[in-house]
């Protein structure tokens, strides 16, 4: 298994009249980790809806290893090879751990005691091996959030992408699902793109990040160069001495 | 059915009054359920039922004290209030937001519940009301409108008039409106939700109670009615948009006038044909209702 | 023996005791009645009771594993029913034939209300309502069908040469069919929750968005448990057609008919395989107990109040409904220790 490119192109989309997202384009080569920022109502989920297929980009293309993926239906776009989380973590509440990601192996295979195989050794990974009988609604959120990274990872993709698997977790947390996410990249070469609010994980995971403010991008660059962009500055910055 | 067209076109105006007239009752009852789903979410699956208890209650009022059902009306309803703010508070409450099958199969318990207390103390015969003026009629051109329909609907203006009034000038009515335009913001605001859900429950009842008693005017009653007026009034509210209030109405207006006319233009059988064919279509094409602002 | 692992993995092994035990009991229970007075009474009681918990799993599938309302079940019976039927009546085309032309017959129909309700992202009360929206069209439309009687009814005839080839002859082979038909539809349904299928259902009932995230094509699986709910369903109308002989739009089609097939596994425990099984023994049997306590009523007291034991009835549905939420198995089964293994739960 190795890393997808994944290659954004001058992607736009309103909602009724208002402009979500215009014009938004960035690279993500295969194997590489990025990060997409910006203050809130930036346009960083629709971004990662319209690369899921939650629905369509009005303008511009999305390309997966060269292959355009803009407009196909979430579950098309899974099977293309690009596992999701969501922002507002949505397990399957009323079943086990171990049927959770199950379900997302079986998009590789129809054999179940293989998918729940894989599953298993996607939980020893994860450490949520010991909680697979629990079911997700009694699960703690920082368990949830390693529950939804799980099932995405389950699926078997080329691409991850992760919408604040980070908020709401303890420091020490934190740096357990970095490390996590370092190692996978390393092992297994897969391509990750996250939109993160705690910078302290988005400086120790991405190469490059992307920066987005009112559905446009202002700054692209290593982390270095980004956090001396004096457009982010004012973005961030700006905002916080006000 | 006459072959002069000038004929035909009286005959189909006439059955098109008729039906709005019966549609004003209908929109009454239909406006029940809304205004419950809309504040609450649990559609009630009993209001059928509940229609058919405000109907024999309004029939008892008539059969031993001799009253109008006109007269009856304000205590029919002023019963079911009562009875619907008991039931909300003692048996619906825990539902509230709990899966709908489960809201279903509780209400389905009441609905038989109802069904059968009224089968119990009036039996399974028919009943119907001989008021003085079941006879009379009203001459509009060449249109005959029943009087009873005429005052059955006049009452159900009324009503609903009273109703708007409550909703629009009174505290509690404008706490269920806004409760029922945005579910989460009267959470917000901090009203009583408890007493609020009991109060719009009793109100809704108090509603298909009071169309009940009009209803028993224009039909006879038996126990059995009751499921199809269910599923009337699911039409009826799908049609105007579930949770809305006037759309409830317009609805009643619709389904009652397109009733009408299917049964002059098709087989009196065939009458629900057009209410059940546009239920479909507006679930698929418009399930937020014909009348309803696209949200 | 892969396959019976595979149906048997995770169950606990008096669990699947209790099973057998359940199975052999009621395969000799028609001779155990005989020694019974009235024990024809019984058997008949006992065929309602294994006939709603055939039809309560085929709509399980549906609700329980794939979480999409149906309050329109009827149209399945009703047309299975009436389609092989018809076929035997007008066409003198035999039941165990027929019985494929009523499962196509009602795996269309449920195909176009599947197809027009999830194409169109109806969900929850609205799924449910088009459902009886098609029941009651179905109901009008064979009120006005000459062919297989109209509002008057389709009848089938006691037939002096009637044998098991055409489903004619003594309640005890009604009774072996539906038990035989109920024992394939509880082993299917175990197959399938041990199945991708199953799998998939499951995840598009607890959040059809995530479920479509991990791959799933939920039209395409949503479709899948309407069209072998419908198909079983329409056997259960055919059997039902021929153990009552009659036919009438006006009932076969009914929302009573419709509600009759939900209440079941949801008293007994939606989702769950037993849930249809103890509903259904719960539900015939209170019906059974009212039905005495009325008749008591009426000769020792002379009490004769119509209604009295659906009051009953409605009393104890209420009390299980608003006590056991869940259904009565989930409960059953934790109190027996039958339930899989899950550590969160006591």
């Amino acid at each position: 298994m190795s890393g997808a490119h994944l290659a954004v192109r001058g992607i736009g989309k309103s909602f009724r009249g208002l402009r979500a997202v215009s014009d938004v384009a960035f690279d993500v080569p295969g194997g590489a980790i990025h990060a997409l920022i910006g203050p809130n109502g930036a346009g960083k989920t629709t971004c990662f809806n319209m690369i899921a297929g939650v629905f369509a980009p009005d303008t511009g293309d999305i390309r997966l290893d060269d292959r355009s993926i803009a407009g196909l239906r979430p579950d098309q776009i899974c099977g293309a090879g690009i596992g999701r989380t969501f922002q507002i973590v949505k397990p399957f509440m009323g079943l086990t751990v171990e049927e959770n990601v199950t379900i997302g192996a079986l998009a590789r295979t129809s054999h179940v005691p293989e998918a729940r195989a894989a599953a298993r050794q996607i939980l020893r990974d994860l450490g949520l091996d010991d909680r697979r009988h629990v079911r997700a609604v009694n699960l703690t959120l920082p368990d949830r959030k390693r529950l939804e990274v799980a099932r995405a990872l389950a699926t078997g993709p080329r691409l991850l992408l992760l919408d604040e698997v980070m908020a709401g977790l303890r420091p020490t947390e934190t740096d357990q699902m970095v490390a996590f996410l370092k190692d996978l990249n390393a092992r297994t070469g897969i391509t990750i793109l996250l939109i993160e609010h705690v910078m302290r994980a988005v400086m120790a995971l991405s190469q490059h990040i992307v920066v987005l403010h009112h559905g446009e991008k202002i700054a692209e660059g290593t982390p270095q160069a980004v956090t001396r962009d004096p457009a982010v500055l004012e973005v961030y910055l700006g905002q916080e001495s006000h | 059915m006459s072959a002069d067209p000038g004929q035909f076109v009286v005959t189909l105006l006439q059955a098109i009054a008729m039906g709005l007239l019966t549609g004003m009752v209908y929109g009454l009852m239909a406006l029940g359920l809304s205004v419950i789903f809309g504040v609450m979410r649990v559609v009630n699956f009993a209001h059928g039922e509940m229609m058919v208890v405000g109907m024999y209650l309004a029939w008892l009022a008539f059969d031993r004290l001799g009253l109008d059902p006109l007269v009856s009306l304000p205590a029919v309803a002023a019963a079911l209030f009562v009875f619907g703010y008991v039931l909300q508070r003692t048996v619906i409450n825990p539902f509230i937001g709990l899966p709908e099958h489960m809201q279903f199969m509780l209400l389905l318990a009441v609905a038989i519940l109802l069904v059968n207390a009224c089968l119990a103390i009036a039996g399974p015969d028919t009943h119907g009301v001989q008021v003085d003026y079941m006879f009379d009629s009203f001459n509009i051109g060449p249109l005959v409108l029943d009087a009873v329909r005429v005052y059955a609907a006049l009452a159900a203006l009324v009503v609903a008039g009273l109703l708007w009034l409550f909703f629009t000038r009174t505290r509690p009515g404008k706490a269920i409106r806004a409760a029922a335009d945005n579910h989460i913001g009267a959470l917000v605001v901090g009203l009583d939700v408890r007493q609020l859900y009991a109060l719009t429950f009793g109100i809704g009842a108090a509603c298909v109670g009071a169309a009940g008693a009009l209803m028993l005017l224009i039909v006879q009653v038996h126990p059995f009615l009751a499921i199809d007026y269910t599923l009337l009034a699911f039409v009826i509210v799908i049609v105007g948009g579930l949770g809305s209030m006037s759309g409830a109405l317009a609805g009643g207006l619709l389904i009652g006038v397109s009733e009408a006319v299917a049964g002059v233009l098709l087989q009196p059988s065939l009458k629900s044909v057009f209410s059940f064919g546009l239920l479909i279509i507006v679930l698929l094409l418009r399930p937020q209702g014909l009348l309803a602002r696209r949200s | 023996m892969s396959i019976w692992r595979r149906l048997t993995d995770g169950v606990p092994a008096r669990a699947l005791g209790a099973l057998g035990l359940l199975a052999a009991l009621l395969v000799v229970a028609p001779f155990l009645l005989r020694f019974m007075s009235a024990g024809d009474y019984w058997l008949s009681i006992l065929i309602l009771v294994v006939y709603f918990s055939y039809i309560g799993q085929a709509w399980n599938i549906m609700m329980g594993f794939a979480g999409q309302l149906s309050l329109g079940h009827a149209i399945y019976l009703g047309l299975g029913g009436y389609v092989a039927a018809a076929l035997y009546v007008n066409l003198g085309i035999g039941p165990w034939l027929g019985v494929f032309v009523a499962v196509a017959a009602a795996m269309l129909a449920g195909g176009l209300i599947g197809f027009l309700g999830f194409r169109f992202s109806l969900a929850g009360v609205y799924f449910a309502l088009l459902t009886i929206a098609f029941a009651e069209f179905t109901r009008i439309l064979f009120d006005h069908f000459k062919w297989v009687g109209g509002s008057g009814g389709l009848f089938l005839k006691v037939e002096a040469d009637g044998s098991a080839f055409n489903l004619q002859g003594s309640p005890l082979l009604f009774y072996y069919v539906i038990l035989a038909l109920a024992a394939a539809v509880f082993v299917l349904c175990r197959w399938l929750l041990t199945s991708r299928l199953g799998y998939y259902w499951l995840a598009i009932r607890e959040d059809p968005e995530a479920a479509q995230a991990a791959g799933i094509n939920v039209l395409r699986t949503k479709l899948l448990a309407v069209l072998i709910s419908a198909g079983l369903t329409a056997i259960g109308g055919v059997w039902s057609a021929f153990y009552y002989k009659s036919l009438f739009p006006e009932s076969a089609f009914s929302m009573g008919r419709s509600i009759e097939v939900t209440l079941a596994p949801i008293i007994g425990g939606l989702g769950t395989l037993f849930g249809p099984i103890i509903g259904s023994a719960l539900l015939v049997g209170l019906g059974d107990l009212f039905t005495s306590l009325a008749e008591w009523l009426a000769n020792t007291w002379d009490v004769k109040t119509a209604g009295l034991k659906q009051i009953g009835y409605g009393i104890a549905l209420l009390l299980i409904v608003m006590f056991r939420r869940d259904g009565v198995w989930p409960w059953l089964a934790r109190r027996l220790g039958f339930d899989r293994q899950r550590e969160d739960r006591p």
